[in-house]
């Protein structure tokens, strides 16, 4: 094997205290702009007497205050860009994943930032110009399939956007011929690749395929043996958020020992959840980001949800970039299914208008030969004279699949249950049962 | 090589400089780039020494400078070369140059063993010397015009001319970090591109360079890395590719408007 390659030396490598003084130079300016061109932020800063001139250094940044997820759907669509929409050249949204989306622009400088995150942890993964890279992720408003699009393109490497269009088994026909080495997709669309090529009695030795890199969900350790086995691959976690930026944030080295944050263009903090007090490194808690590049859409101390924790040593690949923990679960009750993440409330929403009273129900999430399946289990309103007339559940039954489709674009089993018979798991997070093993 | 963390500077009770933070790698050529009145001559006076930085602080070679004598920052090979040259109009080309180079010296290596008070011109005349005489025939091969006219008053030189002996009269220190004030001020284009030819060969030859100027196309073609001032705030860092890539950069410096004109 050859010597790991590192994609941008000079960057990924750079000394502590360089980078701190690079970090502090690039927000300083980043609040600057945030504060002049972003009444968001402005007033945000304002509510709290805080300024940017009075964050001399990172430490500074803790006074700062947070940006949630509901901030941005509420500057649906445009109110959050810092440049003028003539400035923007791409849009990405997580339209159609979630009720109220959320906009993300990026100016000509964002896209060529986003391509050099992405062109560097495809490199530490382990991709070269020589390989043929199948990117089984969805390339519409969502920001996955490009990212990982122009970073392969960047390094070299033969693309196939395959997307998730084409179905199963044109997915694996293509990977097949087209002699594809390296797979990028999420988990659970992964094993669904596993369980076609079982299916098709293809060998996994028939195959190039000699690494994957997955990202877009939670995925466990043990999923990831799993994926290695049955791909006979090896696995490198990706981490990245529309919001953000997609794709791109961190991702892991060959040495599989965290994921390199690029600090140069975003800064991590980990916080409690519950108290919002930033934590030591190592501590276990809320991943916090701010970006320090982006001049479309530059986020200030976003609150991702994810939890993991930060690991500030140099890794023995030669990188200097912080590492984060592979994501172990939310600090909210964001539901990742397939790609998509949903909340529990947005189905209540969807129950309610259908049922017109207030729902009780169960969200169940379970695995089926390899791919995730979601039921929702409602319990029938006593408005609703009997049981019997099947007529009228059936009708309710397509009403809600049929909404919950528009509007989170996933497909959901609907069951009924009888009256008052969920209602002792009722509320909280008891209304969430995640049967799919990890 | 110089690296400044929240400097504040000004004038009475005018605050110029509200916090910057920036950075000049060995080697490296990096542009400040602002309208009139941003802060840009401030930054380079206080880095030199002349003005005292209110807060904030200004490490050269790992040395804490700010608030230093000018003299002393010379010394340690910081040099400036300021806005509208500043050449001494009444003496000869010649006379500049050694001027350039007046306030280096070396001492005996034995000096510390005497009394401040007595170390003033124990300074190796010698070497001094053989300094001079170094500097002088590099600046001459850069500059041929310097040799040809050394006798001339540098009243008489045009603007170009003066801008390269003012120039060379700071390389006559030997500095290792060369910063310039607006070179491209009060000079006639043509020469502007000599100007700027010269300062690219300084780089190639490895000096660091920090350039502040007004005329973003030529500031960004030279530089590897770009500050963007506005009011005494920077609000925009990155690689000359990327500022010449933002789009407000080339409404306010680059003179392009909302079309895009590829030259």
């Amino acid at each position: 094997m050859s010597q790991p390659v590192i994609y941008n030396p000079r960057m990924e490598t750079l000394e502590r205290d360089d980078l701190v003084q690079l970090q502090t130079e690039r927000l300083q300016s980043t609040l600057n702009r945030a504060y002049r061109n972003v009444k968001f932020y402005r007033s945000a800063f304002d509510a709290r007497r805080v300024n940017p001139e009075q964050v001399r250094d990172l430490r500074a940044l803790r006074d700062l205050p947070f940006t949630t997820r509901e901030d941005l759907r509420r500057s649906y669509p445009y109110d959050m860009f810092a440049v003028p929409l003539r400035d923007i050249v791409r849009m990405h949204s997580t339209l159609g994943t979630t009720g109220r989306p959320i906009v993300v622009g990026y100016t000509r400088n964002d896209l060529r930032n986003w391509t050099e995150c992405t062109a560097r942890l495809l490199t530490a993964a382990g991709l070269t110009e020589h390989d043929v890279v199948q990117i089984a992720l969805d390339y519409g408003l969502f920001a996955g399939g490009f990212g990982f699009q122009h970073g392969a393109e960047q390094i070299g490497a033969s693309v196939i956007p395959t997307s998730l269009t084409p179905g199963l088994d044109k997915q694996i026909m293509v990977m097949r011929d087209f002699k594809t080495t390296v797979l990028v997709t999420t988990p659970s669309y992964a094993l669904s690749v596993a369980a076609a090529i079982e299916e098709a009695r293809l060998s996994p030795a028939q195959m190039q395929l000699r690494l994957a890199l997955i990202g877009g969900e939670q995925w466990s350790d043990g999923l990831r043996r799993q994926i290695e086995e049955r791909l006979r691959v090896a696995c490198s976690d990706v981490y990245g958020l529309t919001e953000v930026m997609g794709p791109g944030v961190a991702g892991e080295c060959h040495l599989r020992c965290g994921l390199h944050i690029n600090e140069d263009q975003f800064i991590a903090e980990i916080i409690d959840p519950r108290t919002l007090e930033p934590l030591e490194p190592g501590a276990s808690g809320e991943l916090v980001l701010t970006t320090i590049t982006k001049e479309g859409f530059p986020l200030i101390r976003y609150r991702t949800g994810d939890i993991t924790s930060l690991d500030p040593a140099p890794c023995p690949c030669g990188r200097t970039f912080a590492r984060m923990a592979r994501v172990t679960g939310r600090s909210d009750d964001l539901i990742l299914f397939r790609g998509v993440g949903f909340f529990p409330s947005q189905i209540e929403e969807i129950i309610f208008d259908v049922e017109q009273t207030s729902p009780h129900y169960q969200i169940i999430l379970n695995r089926e030969s390899g791919a995730d399946t979601l039921e929702i289990k409602v319990e029938v309103s006593e408005r609703i004279p009997s049981l019997d007339e099947l007529k009228t559940l059936e009708a309710l039954r397509q009403q809600i699949a049929r909404r919950i489709k528009a509007a989170l674009d996933i497909d959901a089993r609907i069951t009924f249950a009888e009256p008052r018979s969920l209602r002792q798991t009722t509320g909280g997070r008891g209304r969430v049962i995640d049967l799919r093993p990890s | 090589m110089l690296r400044i963390l929240n400097l504040e500077a000004g004038y009475g009770a005018m605050r110029v400089l509200k916090g910057i933070s920036l950075h000049v790698s060995p080697g490296e050529a990096v542009a400040i780039i602002g309208a009139n009145g941003a802060g840009k001559s401030t930054l380079l006076k206080t880095v030199a020494g002349i003005l005292r930085p209110r807060a904030g602080s200004i490490v050269f070679d790992r040395r804490e400078i700010g608030g230093r004598p000018a003299e002393e920052i010379v010394e340690a090979g910081c040099v400036l070369v300021p806005e509208g040259r500043r050449v001494f109009a009444t003496m000869t080309v010649r006379e500049n140059l050694l001027l350039g180079a007046y306030g280096r010296r070396w001492r005996w290596p034995w000096t510390r063993l005497f009394p401040r008070n007595q170390r003033a011109d124990m300074f190796d005349r010698r070497r001094c010397a053989e300094h001079v005489e170094r500097q002088l025939a590099l600046v001459f091969t850069l500059f041929p015009i310097l040799r040809d006219r050394q006798n001339q008053l540098a009243g008489t030189f045009s603007g170009g001319q003066q801008q390269m002996l003012a120039i060379a009269r700071a390389l006559m220190s030997g500095p290792r970090l060369l910063m310039m004030d607006e070179p491209s001020l009060g000079v006639a284009p043509l020469v502007v591109r000599d100007i700027y030819r010269t300062i690219a060969d300084l780089k190639q030859h490895g000096l660091t360079i920090l350039l502040v100027e007004q005329n973003a196309r030529w500031a960004l073609k030279l530089a590897d890395r770009g500050y963007v001032l506005e009011t005494g705030q920077i609000v925009l860092e990155g690689t000359s590719r990327e500022l010449y890539g933002n789009r407000d950069v080339q409404r306010a410096y680059l003179g392009k408007e909302y079309r895009r004109i590829d030259d």
